[in-house]
């Protein structure tokens, strides 16, 4: 999209006087919703029009996700109210799509094993009756045509054979189409995170013709240039709350940042001097030959920042393998891994805390194959203290422990090995404030005796701990911080790219 | 002109039966009539039944294991109540189909490895054949036995059988919207849901027709062998996923294809009869059955690998 000409700024202005005699299409209102500890939602307003387009912008957790969840019905809130053109309804999936809100959601959610009008099937239940498929290739089609002319998909194909660009403008072009009425209210989740500009652009332009014909859309992207262009109205939202909800024509990139971020906080601790001198104890090259190399020295602390799911976790599983054979695991390891997910890939839930802690470090205390339980006992105890594992005896088991020390538990399985190198996917999500505390002293002591920590964090406060920061943008590292420069605003700033799509 | 997917992966089955069968002829040219096709073939019928029913479940990402079980029991039935008093056992079979609903509707709500359930109803149905024929014995119905032995001009009885059986589920499972549904459940349930679907419904609509088509498996297995046993079909359970895969079908991601899986059963039962014309000793003919659909498997992994490497570029 060209940059806004003055006559479409005074176009734009006439049409936000225009908005507030408008109808509301959804409104969300006071909306709380919890995920056990953590706040989500916390109080969140989000109101859309008829015909407008509505950017919505934040940070990982900032809650953006959720609230389009709470607006598709798929999500019950625990407070507050939706409404779908003004009348309070019930709430569920099939309210929201009657009243026609239709979702594009980031992760692909077509079915890979069928076809692309049998996924239009499965997308538009009024597509029933004989001869559906001709029916469904020429919605598709069309609505493909409209959107994204000249792109040469043959609808007759599964889905698994198109390229991922492919997929995802069929998942926008079914979801923009409509046999009968059309959608009123297109969510549009990263819709072009694997599109090229081109495409993108098409995309912009389909979304403004189809908000001047009434329809809403509710766009978020992490390309602020997108939102800029492409939005009537920006909202950015900041730790489960609107933090600002204003005309796009009184936004720039830098503004958009700026109300992401929070008001400085100040440093509580030092950090120490640079500490890059020697060799690097584990470097890789830049991912997908673009962006920055990845390099750790002894002692550091590295944060991996950025958006959720850009990378971060398959950097760490690649670092991982590249000291670590796939299928013939070394006898004496030097990378040791705190998995994020504690159910899925973290504990073992029939296990006792004792257990669960030694599991990584049985071939150091085993003498010929047998292990000796004292020795597996002076561990255990010795980590205990250290830690501070709240539970009367190491015998009980793990899940009588809460998240947070559950989770110490699997520090602890790192720690108490002999690796140099620790690698951490994430590991603090929903643990306590005091726990987190307690967990940070550990590393910052560890990582004082030469241990080095490589942390993925979703979150500002524990990126502000490490001594280096790289963050990540579509798979690549996009740019290294070090020391000072480590603020939230040039987190984001890195972040979000503020030109077109890449 | 590109080639879908989807041929490709019917492609290794229809070749593998074909080399199968040009190296049964090979061996015994009398094997190429009317009565030959159909003594080779005779045994496949209820297997592709089976398998049919076991792909079913396969496509919403599940296992049966009991379909070997559940077979048998509907061979018992079909040999004592279907015989002796008709609606008494069209009632039966009605509550079976109904408990492979609930059987579904259970596994979805509580979240339950269909394998674990399937498992346990394998022995409810095991117990429940035992009940009815504690030893071998019962009857066919006569119409049972009609179907099964008659002989249409041209082309025999259970190659006729086997063509209609994949043309009527290729129809209700890659044609129709239900078989788009149920596909698409083993595809990405999120999805369906998220388009305001009953996964649930569709779920219990699933394994009821996968019940259906066990029925008639069982009937058909009757109608050839006359009577029925507690245990004549356990062996099903396994033939059924092998012919599943054989066929082209996965373990989970709903990619199925029902004219590969009746494929996958001829090509079973042949490879026994293969065996047998090699004069392979019976103690080594499930070791050469299971060494057979190694090679067809490592071949498809083989093509599969190679379509990815072509898509990678």
């Amino acid at each position: 999209m060209p940059p806004h000409c003055p006559a479409q700024i005074i176009d734009d202005v006439f049409r936000m006087n225009e908005i507030t005699a408008r109808r509301e299409m959804v409104a969300a209102r006071g909306v709380k919703v919890t995920f056990g500890a953590v706040k989500a939602l916390d109080g969140a307003d989000l109101v859309i029009h008829c015909g407008e387009c509505v950017g919505l912008v934040g940070h990982n957790g900032a809650g953006k996700s959720t609230i389009v969840n709470v607006i598709n019905g798929s999500l019950n809130p625990h407070a507050g109210e939706v409404s779908y053109g003004g009348a309070t309804a019930q709430h569920g999936i099939s309210t929201a799509r009657a009243k026609g809100v239709r979702c594009v959601f980031q992760e692909l959610s077509l079915c890979p094993n069928l076809t692309v009008n049998e996924n239009a099937r499965v997308m538009h239940a009024e597509l029933a009756g004989w001869n559906w498929r001709t029916r469904a290739v020429a919605l598709v089609k069309q609505q493909l045509g409209e959107i994204f002319p000249g792109h040469g998909i043959d609808c007759d194909s599964t889905i698994d054979d198109l390229s991922i660009a492919e997929r995802q403008m069929v998942e926008i072009a079914i979801s923009f189409a409509g046999l009968n009425e059309k959608p009123k209210l297109v969510i549009l989740d990263e819709p072009t995170s694997s599109l090229d500009a081109g495409l993108a652009a098409q995309l912009m332009a389909y979304i403004r013709k189809f908000v001047g014909e009434g329809g809403s859309v509710l766009l978020i992207s992490h390309i602020l240039g997108e939102i800029l262009s492409t939005s009537d109205r920006i909202v950015v939202m900041k730790d489960g709350r609107v933090v600002a909800d204003r005309s796009a024509s009184e936004f720039s990139t830098r503004s958009l940042v700026e109300a992401m971020g929070n008001v400085v906080r100040e440093q509580e601790w030092q950090r120490a001097v640079d500490k890059r001198d020697g060799a690097p104890v584990l470097a890789m090259p830049p991912r997908r030959g673009h962006g920055l190399a990845f390099q750790a020295h002894r002692g550091e602390m590295i944060g991996l920042a950025g958006l959720a799911g850009h990378g971060q976790t398959e950097t760490l599983l690649d670092l991982y393998l590249s000291r670590n054979s796939n299928w013939w695991p070394a006898r004496r390891k030097d990378i040791a891994f705190v998995a994020g997910d504690r159910s899925l890939n973290g504990i073992f839930p029939l296990w006792s805390i004792l257990n669960n802690l030694s599991i990584a470090s049985l071939g150091d205390i085993s003498s010929r194959s047998i292990v000796d339980h004292d020795r597996e006992g002076v561990l255990g105890n010795g980590w205990k203290k250290r830690i501070e594992i709240r539970t009367p005896d190491m015998e009980n088991r793990i899940l009588s422990l809460s998240g947070g020390n559950q989770q110490k538990v699997l520090f602890a399985r790192a720690l108490a090995t002999t690796a140099r190198i620790v690698l951490m996917d994430d590991p603090m999500r929903g643990v306590d404030v005091g726990t987190k505390q307690e967990v940070y002293d550990i590393l910052r002591s560890e990582a004082a005796t030469g241990r080095t920590f490589i942390w993925y964090s979703t979150e500002m406060d524990e990126i502000r701990l490490c001594d280096r920061v790289y963050v990540f943008r579509e798979g690549a590292i996009v740019a290294e911080l070090a020391g000072d420069e480590i603020t939230e605003k040039n987190v984001l700033e890195a972040s979000f790219s503020a030109g077109e799509a890449a | 002109m590109k080639i879908s997917s989807g041929t490709i992966r019917l492609i290794i089955p229809a070749a593998s039966l074909a080399l199968l069968l040009a190296a049964v002829f090979y061996m015994q040219p009398r094997a190429m009539s009317y009565t030959g096709l159909n003594l080779l073939f005779n045994l496949a019928v209820p297997i592709a039944l089976a398998t049919v029913a076991q792909m079913l479940i396969m496509a919403v990402n599940d296992l049966d294991l009991s379909m070997g079980a559940f077979v048998s029991f509907c061979a018992c039935v079909t040999a004592t109540f279907l015989q002796a008093s008709p609606a008494i056992g069209v009632l039966i079979f009605l509550g079976a189909i109904a408990a492979y609903a609930v059987i579904g509707v259970v596994i979805h709500v509580r979240e339950l490895p269909s394998i674990v359930v399937t498992l346990g109803m394998s022995f409810v149905w095991g117990g429940l054949a035992v009940l009815m024929l504690p030893s071998p014995g019962g009857e066919a119905p006569i119409w049972a036995r009609w179907l099964m032995t008659s002989r249409p001009p041209f082309v025999p009885m259970a190659i006729v059988a086997s063509i209609v059986i994949a043309a009527v589920t290729h129809f209700v499972i890659m044609r129709s919207s239900v078989g788009v549904l149920i596909r698409g459940i083993g595809g990405n349930v999120r999805s369906v849901e998220r388009a305001g679907w009953s996964v649930i419904r569709i779920r219990a609509g699933t394994y009821a027709l996968a019940g259906f088509f066990a029925v008639l498996s069982g009937i058909t297995l009757v109608g050839l062998t006359t009577s029925a046993d507690a245990n004549i079909a356990l062996r099903y359970t396994l033939l059924s996923i092998a012919g599943v895969i054989l066929g082209g079908g996965e373990f989970v991601g709903g990619k199925v294809s029902p004219i590969g899986a009746v494929i996958g059963a001829l090509t079973l039962t042949l490879a026994g009869s293969f065996l047998s014309f090699m004069r392979i000793s019976p103690d080594w003919q499930i070791g050469a059955q299971g060494a057979i659909l190694i090679v067809v498997l490592a071949l498809r992994l083989f093509l599969n690998r190679l379509e990815k490497r072509e898509k990678g570029r």
